[in-house]
């Protein structure tokens, strides 16, 4: 047997985090905190999100290969919304030339 | 030391290398489907640095109570497909069958209340087209939140009922133990992608209905 048997305690576990960060999540949102509420919500969007890929998906008991492949989808994310907001969220900083409207 | 069982397919070595073959195939699929929400995701967050205002109006027509249900749903669907790929590494075909007929109910459940939802939308006329309807200044703006709105959570549930697609075959094959301990790949691929879908609901559940909320 190559693959790793999680025990079913570990999945309890991370469910009942996820259903206790889902209320954390929809309470938050009632609650004004300006820009912070976009934040507190992908933050908890997040750990939820490493929560699954970690332990639903087994990923923390892959080998480094298999973490390298995982890495290497989200890093592509990363590319995909660094280079688009530098472009979309940076237009008003510079004033373009005449003609160049 | 060879592994001599029916489920080694011939080009590797042992069942460790052919599990890990498996593994690694399933998350650069997921990987083209991460960039292919994400390019999703980066539209609706462009527009949503523009129309601002707009979105939050429009975000405030979901229903908040039935996007949670849903999410909670979508989470327990997520448990028990983790418990069917448990008991398919200990292979117990009972559980495994059992297990997935339970997903595939929760993931039903999910499909009726999104689909209970949409027509909502549709009685308010809030489909984007020619009958939408919208209040103040920002209607136009608010089409294009709806747009994202049902182009996404319409990709995802078109995901979902794949998956119960893909889910309905395990159960047939378990059926007809093809399975064993030594050899489950298929149903924990099921799960991988079972499992990617909930994430991607993790990110469209707070987007869509939670973050313009106060």
């Amino acid at each position: 047997m190559s693959e790793h048997i999680v025990a079913k305690k570990i999945y309890y576990t991370v469910f009942g985090s996820l259903m206790a960060l889902l209320g954390a999540t929809v309470a938050i949102a009632y609650i004004h905190l300006g820009k912070l509420n976009v934040i507190a919500a992908l933050t908890i969007a997040v750990i939820k999100a490493v929560l699954i890929i970690l332990y639903f998906m087994h990923v923390r008991y892959s080998s480094r290969l298999l973490w390298i492949f995982v890495g290497a989808g989200f890093f592509w994310l990363g590319i995909l919304f660094a280079l688009s907001y530098s472009d979309f969220f940076t237009r008003g900083w510079l004033s373009l030339p005449t003609g160049w409207e | 030391m060879r592994d001599h069982s029916t489920a080694l397919a011939h080009q590797f070595d042992d069942i460790g290398q052919q599990h890990e073959s498996a593994s690694l195939g399933m998350w650069i699929f997921l990987a083209t489907e991460v960039m292919f929400f994400g390019g999703m995701f980066l539209g609706y967050s462009v527009y949503r640095g523009w129309y601002t205002a707009a979105y939050g109006e429009a975000s405030r027509h979901l229903d908040i109570v039935l996007g949670a249900i849903n999410t909670g749903v979508l989470l327990c669907s997520s448990l028990t497909m983790a418990l069917a790929v448990h008991a398919a590494q200990l292979g117990g075909r009972r559980v495994v069958t059992l297990f997935l007929i339970a997903t595939i109910v929760l993931g039903s459940v999910f499909l009726g209340i999104k689909g209970f939802e949409y027509y909502h939308k549709y009685e308010e006329h809030l489909i984007p087209g020619p009958d939408f309807r919208f209040e103040g200044p920002n209607a136009g703006h608010a089409q294009i939140f709806f747009s994202f709105y049902f182009v996404m959570t319409g990709m995802h549930a078109l995901h979902m009922i794949v998956g119960i697609g893909i889910m309905l075959v395990m159960i047939r094959l378990t059926r007809r133990g093809r399975f064993s301990p030594e050899y489950y790949f298929p149903v924990e691929m099921t799960g991988l992608y079972w499992h990617f879908v909930d994430i991607v609901w993790v990110f469209l559940f707070p987007l869509l209905y939670l973050v313009d909320r106060s």
